[in-house]
């Protein structure tokens, strides 16, 4: 019986990224416990005792739960740091570049594309209204910008924190596939050379594929 | 000194790194200003070192390092030995504070910030403040410090019984919330969110990022 479990759904982004960092670090047993936000099973009371602001993914080591998918990814590459992937950055120098991307993801790109991607893809479903389209327009020409100071980034670095892929990288997967693949806002990405090339790289690393096929296989069932 | 920081006193950013520096006993470091009023922060010097535009920045010898909480983690580990630990002591305890360092990130900065931008900031750049989003996100707030409530009436601190980054992370915009903004009273209507304010904005590394405010 694996003694790691993450609770969710494979349709949030926030749980997918724990399962690509479950991937990079080669680790395979573990448990998926559904919680499905749509029959409000995050909001049981059981649940809230995992994760009291009934939000997914949480995660179990035993009997040690842990919240919040940026600090589940973190525990799992300390955790499993001799395996897998090196997601952290091997000098002091290197590991506080991979901190500053994570943050550049949390607070810059995530809050724009999340939103892009939400009005796009979950308004109808999850809030019962339709698309804010002047929200998307702001989002938008946010994010433009953002990306324009990615794209001179790595024109002169391969990764984000460098010439190693870590998992500041990875953080940003989940809702880029979804704000190219779901939202249909590639455009964004194809009109800049380098950020388009980061993209092709890290979508086609083997972790994420195998977490693309984990989606497929979730929306198969019922 | 081999460590620099750019920024101001007053900013909430700045002040969550100066903080981190006092409660590592680092004193060694200098504090660049960065007028924010001429548009230092846009200028294509400061650009250069942070291409978002945006204070606060640290500079360690060759190395530039932006996004404050990145900075804080920096400041921690190059200072592991000495002054506050401020990721606990075991593999446990560094999982906790970086839960609540993302709870802070993703669930309550959101909203402090806004009410502390449409109240404070945007008066002082000679904007009014939306009523609707201060009423919209106080309403968040409530719901977020109940649970913060039921946390900290068993545990002294976010992460258990230690002090840590995830608690100080909180400190500058909370700070501005309550004495600023004015609506500290989520805060202080929690026994326990109010015990814990008054814990965390007591200690000495905050005492010394106050007084370099005025």
């Amino acid at each position: 019986m694996a003694s790691l479990k993450v609770y969710g759904k494979t349709y949030s982004t926030n749980v997918t990224r724990v399962l690509t960092t479950l991937a990079e670090k080669n680790v395979d047993d573990y448990q998926m416990v559904p919680i499905d936000l749509l029959t409000g099973a995050n909001k049981t009371p059981e649940y809230l005792k995992l994760q009291p602001f009934g939000q997914i993914p949480a995660f179990q080591d035993g009997d040690f739960t842990l919240y919040e998918s940026r600090a589940i990814a973190r525990y799992i590459s300390d955790k499993y740091e001799g395996q897998g992937t090196a997601l952290s950055g091997n000098t002091e120098r290197e590991k506080a570049l991979v901190n500053q991307w994570l943050e550049v993801e949390s607070q810059n790109y995530n809050p724009c594309a999340g939103k892009i991607v939400f009005e796009c893809v979950f308004a109808q479903i999850l809030a019962g209204r339709p698309t804010d389209e002047a929200v998307v327009k702001e989002q938008l020409e946010k994010l433009e910008k953002i990306l324009d100071v990615y794209e001179a980034r790595l024109t002169h670095h391969k990764y984000l924190a460098g010439d190693f892929f870590s998992l500041a990288d990875l953080a940003h997967i989940p809702v880029t596939n979804n704000l190219i693949n779901v939202a249909k806002k590639g455009e964004l990405f194809s009109s800049r050379k380098h950020l388009n090339a980061w993209w092709e790289d890290i979508s086609s690393r083997p972790s994420w594929q195998k977490v693309l096929q984990i989606i497929q296989a979730g929306q198969q069932q019922k | 000194m081999t460590i620099k920081i750019y920024g101001m006193p007053y900013s909430t950013c700045t002040a969550r790194v100066l903080a981190t520096l006092a409660e590592k006993e680092v004193e060694d470091y200098e504090l660049v200003p960065v007028d924010l009023s001429v548009g230092a922060h846009k200028k294509p010097e400061f650009l250069k070192m942070q291409p978002f535009g945006m204070i606060p920045v640290l500079q360690d010898s060759d190395l530039t390092i932006y996004e404050s909480r990145a900075m804080a983690r920096y400041i921690s580990d190059k200072f592991e030995s000495q002054g506050t630990p401020l990721f606990g002591k075991t593999a446990k305890d560094k999982a906790l504070v970086n839960q609540w360092l993302e709870v802070e990130s993703q669930n309550y900065n959101p909203c402090v910030s806004s009410i502390v931008y449409q109240l404070v900031f945007a008066p002082m750049h000679g904007r009014q403040g939306d009523e609707t989003v201060v009423k919209q996100q106080l309403e968040k707030l409530e719901k977020v410090l109940d649970i913060y409530e039921a946390h900290l009436s068993k545990n002294k601190y976010l992460a258990g019984e230690f002090f840590s980054l995830a608690d100080l992370s909180h400190i500058p915009y909370t700070f501005y919330l309550v004495n600023m903004a004015k609506k500290g009273d989520g805060i202080t209507s929690r026994k326990h969110v109010s015990a814990w304010w008054e814990d965390i904005s007591s200690r000495a590394s905050w005492k010394t990022v106050t007084a370099k405010m005025n």
